[in-house]
Order: C-alpha cells, then structure tokens, then sequence
C-alpha cells in the first residue's frame, strides 16, 4: 500500500516536468454544454489535420452528489486533469438554483486557477471601430471580491468581503511580468483603485512594485481602474499587458473583448499550480446548439494559447495563422461575424490551408 | 435705512426664487432680480483652470451669480479649508460648483475615507447623474449616444472599511443596505419618468455576489414594479461594459451600485470625447453639487493651459437651469454647443491646438 502511494508520487512529480515536445501528450477536454461539443469537434478536426501531436481525453463535469451530499465535479475529471496537467474546456452552463456551487468556480478552487489570462487583438477582416487593439489582461482569479464570502449582518444589510492577500498578488505580479518577458511585451500595467480601497488595493499595489522591480527591462506603471476604463475606449494602443485583481479583470477583459468583436473571438486561459485550463468564456449558447452554426474561433484560439503553454509553438503559430487568414478571407464567417457559413464550412476552411 | 430695506427685499425675491427650485424648470426664459449664491470648490489639478473659465463666461453674461468659494483639498491639507466650513456653506446655499479633487492613495494618518467620501457622507450625495451625450463637433469612434448613468455612491466598495486580519491578508467590506438600494433606484425611475426617458438598466454582479449585489438587484425589481411603464432589464456589469463600446445606443437610464457606477462612467465618457466634454451632478435630498462626470484632475496639465473647459462649463450651465436661470443656462449652452460645432477652436484633448483661454473666449463671444 505504502509501496503504490510512493510509486505514485514519483509518477505524478515526474510527470510536473514538462517534456511535452517529444512524443504523444495527453490533454482533458471538456467539451462543455451547450455549442460546447460542435466547438470542441471542431478544434479537434483542426488538430488532426495540423498533426499536433495531442492525444484528448474527453471528460464529463456533469456534477455528482460526492459522498458528503453536496454537488461537485466527479473525481474522474478531477484526476485527468491532475494526470494530463493541461486541459481544454468548452463553455459550462452553471445549474439555476440553490446549493450549486458555479463549475467554473469549482474548477477554479480545485486546481488553484490563480492567473486568467485573455489576450484581446483586433483581426484583420472583421472591423470594429477599433483595429488597433492589442492587450493582454491578467486577472487575479482566486481572491478578491470574488471570495464568495457574504453575510447579511441585520436585515436589509449585507456585507460582502473583498479578500486580498500577498501571497496571491505577489504570484499574480509575477506572473505577469514572467508572461510580459516570454511574450516579448515592453510594459505591464498594473490597474488598481487604491485611492478608494487603501489597504487592500494598496497590497496588490506594493507586491506589482516589488516583483517591477525584479525586472527591470520591463516597463512598470501603476494606473488607477477608471483612468483606464475611460483610455482604453479612446485609444487602447497606450496599454499592453495589464495585471489587477479578480472583479476588475473580469470586467476589463470582457471590455476588451467587446473592442475587437466579442467573446467568439477572444481566447481564455487559466493558469494554476495545478495545472492550466484553458477556456472559451463565451456562454453557451443554447439558441443554437446543435444546428451547426456556432463560430469555434475562441475555443480554437484557446487551444492555440494552449499549444504555446506546451511549447509546441510552430503548431500554434501554424494553426493561428490559418485562423486569422481564413477570417480575413471572409469567405466562410459564421453568422456572428456576419457571414452564413456553417461552423463546418468555417472547420474545413481552416483544415484546407493546414492541409 | 434704504440699504436695509433694498437687502431686505433682495432676500424676499431670493427666497422665492429658491422656492422655484423645486418645481420643474419647465417656465419660458426669464431674467429674475435676485442674485443667488454658489459654493465654489476649484478642486485640484487643473481644477482652478477650469473654474477660472467658468468664471469669466459667467461675467460676461452677467449672470447673477455670486460664488462662495472654498479651496478644499487633500493632497494639499496645509491650504484646505475645514471641511465643516465647506459642508456648512453647501448646507445654507444648496448647490455647488465643484472641481475634481485628488484621492491619493496613502493617507499620512492612516485614515482611509477619502476626502470626497467625506464630502458625500456629510451632505448625503447619494445620487450620481452623469449624462452622456455626443456633442456636436467632437470626433469620436461612436456617434448618437445618449445614455444617462446613475450612480449610488455613499456606500458599496467606497465603505473604507478595512482591515489587516493576519499580516499580508486584508479584508476590504463592501456594504449594501436595501434602504439605500431602494432609495437609489426610486431615484432612477423617478429620473427616467422627470426626462421622459423609456428604459432603466441596472447594471449587477449578483450572479458572483449573490447577497450583496443580489440585494440591489432584488430593490430595483420591486422598484420597477411600481414603475409599470418604464422598461426595466439588468445586466451583469462586464457584460454590460462589453455592450457599451460595441453597441451603447441600446442603453437608455442606467442603474448601478458605487464601483459599477465609477466604470461605467469613465467607459462612456471615453466614448463620447474623454473627462474634459462630460459633465455631471451629485444629488441629496438637499443639495445638489455639480462636478465634471469622469473624474480625473488632469494634474500633468497643470498650468500648461491646454485643459478643456467645457465639461466645467456644462456644469455651470446645469446649475443655471436647476436655479431656473433658464435663460442664462441656454445662453452658454448654445455657446459652447456653437463653438464646438464650428470646430474651429479645439483644445487638444478634441484633436486642436487651442489653449484654455481661446476656448473661453470663443464661447464668450458666441454668447447671444
């Protein structure tokens, strides 16, 4: 008995080592619910053409009654993503009631999601008003105002709390700044409200300035959430990668999101101690599930982070750049980008130029 | 004894003026006698600027207003005046023309309410107006937006209330009571009625904060209900922000606690031209204090001249038309809507290279 748990410890710590670029990697997928699993087949088309070397294991997050009588992930989905370290999920619909616990939440607190990060770039062949929008936001994902700690004092007075430790700031700072040099980024801005929020706001604050400093040849600078809210919509060119806490960045980076198209086209990732996650954020759909209209580009574009998180990196630039040409082409553009091609027609399009 | 008797008169008719107040500002443009009195606060950065600019186009008019200024300020505590004295001469005069003040983000004691939370809890602003409108003239990516965003702000995350529990683990305490969640969405609906306006917003997050945010949502629903003709919807905060900058015309009256409130303001002012073109106003059930809508100092302007006053103006306009100076309140409105259409003196946030000054000057002469 003890004989096995040792042996499976130096299985899975040899597993932490990362040699995904040789040989045949597993990743979880989670297709999801919803346009979840059209989206999901279609990345998975895309791969095989592009012959990425990823073997999927597909698993259901359907939530089970555990053992303790409350709703959660069934454990085989847990392990798989705990085996394979890296995992692709459609988007999940959380169930409308009592006693659920939202899934993404779950995922998130089970494998330590601390850093989301969605990086928001205008394509070329689908025009906004915007097409000079090329940010990277990085959201605090396990603390802040997210907490989920809330409690109505006396009737009619509820106190939410807002939960800011070093810890997490500082391993979100660092992060972001490690990101910003990977990805060959000139600046990280760090967006707070501490003129409001002293305390908590002023920790994040101080742990960005601290970890700043650790790395010099990146630049730092500090700017408050409204500055930004009111720049970025008159000129996004003047920010790059951007680190703040939980609500902000959530609201941000849907923001910004909204400036090159929406949430079809932006890709997510989650990245924890306990491996990363990578995600479309878009709902899911269910108007249109199954009819074969869905646009797959933010989940394809997910798995492309993906694929540079496990540093196949030629893949991904291949893959991303069929993409791109296929939108710019606008030949086949699913009905949200304003074209009347079928999901499928826009998944053949892609294999077509990766053939 | 003819100086007793003219004064005795002047605070006869400045009473009945104040009386107006409370009535609609519906009557046609008149010019009363009695001259009312304002509390200036110029705020920092290019605050003074601004006010300066205000200032001059109300003499040039001659509008019969007199200031009361008080230079109030944090980051310059050595110069502020009390705040009890500011606090007491809003209280006696009831509206106020106000710059922006700096919030730095220490405070030498420790103490963690800001000066304008300060402000706000001492007169009870609770209400934010900010109406954001496409003004003429003014190049930006969207076009015809007219939205107007209300904003709760005397609780929520501007609570102050803070705490280390352990080193390096800090609580912050967002506060919402469902007197003041009533009370702001009465607030909004009785706007949106009063403006003729067809559709309330409130803008939430209470899928993640479900007492919290859940208790906001639930006081505008049973608001809305009284409400029967004006539409009511909700929207989740970043989905909201998401179809502001992608599709802002569906927004009519919007809704929202403290922090939401704050973004959504600063979002849609950078659609409409940025914190120098959007002005807006704080409510009590007393006071109204009337401040640019996007708070922003501005403070690497300072002295260089080139800020632009027309959301200062704007303001000065709105207090005119709250005071039932109508006539004085359209006359610079038209002005500064006539110089902004000819597009011919710009300051430099609108793409121009005019100062400060040349823009208060071309409004002065487009005032008719």
């Amino acid at each position: 008995m003890q004989a096995t748990r040792f042996l499976k410890q130096f299985v899975n710590s040899s597993g932490n080592v990362r040699n995904y670029a040789s040989g045949v990697q597993k990743v979880t997928l989670i297709p999801g619910d919803g346009i979840g699993p059209e989206i999901s087949a279609a990345v998975q088309k895309i791969f095989q053409v592009a012959k990425v070397p990823i073997e999927w294991e597909s698993v259901d997050v359907t939530p089970v009654r555990n053992p303790d009588g409350r709703f959660g992930i069934p454990q085989a989905a847990i392990d798989s993503v705990n085996r394979n370290k890296v995992g692709l999920k459609g988007p999940l619909m959380t169930p409308i009631g009592k006693g659920h616990r939202s899934l993404n939440l779950a995922l998130r607190k089970e494998f330590d999601l601390y850093a989301n990060v969605r990086p928001c770039r205008s394509l070329e062949g689908y025009k906004t008003l915007y097409d000079d929008v090329d940010v990277v936001t990085i959201r605090e994902n396990t603390e802040g105002e997210y907490s989920g700690i809330e409690h109505e004092i006396v009737e009619g007075v509820v106190q939410s709390i807002k939960l800011i430790t070093q810890e997490a700031s500082a391993r979100v700072a660092e992060y972001a700044f490690q990101y910003a040099k990977d990805n060959h980024r000139s600046k990280v801005t760090v967006v707070h409200k501490a003129n409001i929020m002293r305390m908590s706001d002023g920790l994040f604050l101080r742990c960005c300035r601290e970890t700043a400093d650790k790395y010099p040849e990146i630049k730092f600078e500090e700017k408050y959430l409204d500055t930004v809210c009111l720049n970025m919509v008159q000129d996004p060119r003047q920010y790059d990668v951007l680190v703040m806490p939980n609500l902000y960045g959530d609201i941000l980076s849907d923001m910004c999101a909204g400036l090159v198209g929406g949430l079809g086209l932006t890709p997510s990732g989650n990245i924890g101690l306990g491996g990363a996650l990578f995600e479309s954020v878009h709902g899911t759909a269910p108007d249109i599930a199954g009819k074969d209209l869905a646009n797959p580009t933010a989940l394809l574009l997910s798995a492309v982070m993906m694929l540079r998180h496990m540093e196949m990196k030629d893949k991904a630039e291949s893959i991303q750049k069929a993409c791109f040409e296929t939108i710019k082409d606008a030949k086949y553009l699913t009905g949200d980008l304003g074209g009347k091609a079928k999901c499928s027609e826009f998944t053949n399009a892609i294999c077509e130029r990766l053939a | 004894m003819s100086l007793l008797t003219r004064s005795f008169v002047r605070c006869l008719v400045q009473a009945s003026s104040r009386n107006i107040h409370s009535t609609a500002a519906l009557a046609s443009p008149t010019k009363p006698e009695g001259r009312t009195t304002c509390t200036l606060i110029p705020g920092d950065g290019v605050g003074p600027e601004l006010i300066y600019s205000v200032q001059e186009v109300f003499k040039a008019a001659d509008v019969p207003v007199d200031f009361e200024p008080f230079f109030l300020s944090e980051v310059n505590p050595a110069l502020s005046s009390p705040l009890e004295s500011v606090v007491a001469s809003i209280k006696k005069n009831r509206i106020c023309l106000k710059g922006i003040l700096a919030t730095p983000d220490y405070s030498n004691t420790g103490e963690l309410q800001t000066l304008n939370m300060k402000l706000r809890h001492e007169l009870d602003l609770y209400a934010n107006v900010v109406h954001v409108v496409s003004l003429p003239g003014v190049k930006t990516r969207h076009q015809g937006i007219d939205a107007v965003v209300i904003r709760e702000q005397t609780e929520g995350e501007y609570s102050a209330q803070e705490h280390e529990s352990v080193p390096g683990v800090i609580e912050c305490l967002k506060i919402v009571t469902e007197a003041k969640s009533m009370r702001i969405a009465k607030f909004a609906f009785d706007y949106a009625v009063k403006h003729n306006r067809k559709k309330v917003t409130a803008i939430h997050k209470a899928n993640i904060m479900k007492l919290g945010d859940g208790l906001f949502l639930r006081s505008c629903e049973a608001m809305a209900k009284l409400y029967p003709r004006i539409k009511f919807e909700k929207m989740i905060v970043d989905n909201a922000t998401m179809q502001l900058v992608s599709n802002p015309h569906q927004f009519d009256v919007m809704v929202a606690p403290n922090l939401y409130g704050n973004i959504i303001d600063n979002i849609s002012s950078g659609l409409v031209g940025g914190a120098g073109v959007v002005a807006g106003a704080s409510y009590s059930a007393e006071h109204v204090v009337y401040e640019p809508g996007a708070r922003h100092t501005f403070a690497e302007a300072v002295g260089k001249n080139i800020a632009n006053p027309t959301a200062m103006l704007l303001c000065a306009s709105k207090m005119l038309r709250h005071i039932n100076l109508l006539h004085y309140s359209t006359q610079i409105y038209s002005a500064i809507n006539n110089v902004l259409k000819a597009g011919k003196v710009r300051t430099k946030d609108l793409g121009g290279n005019a100062t400060t000054n040349e823009f208060t000057r071309a409004v002065i002469m487009n005032l008719k």
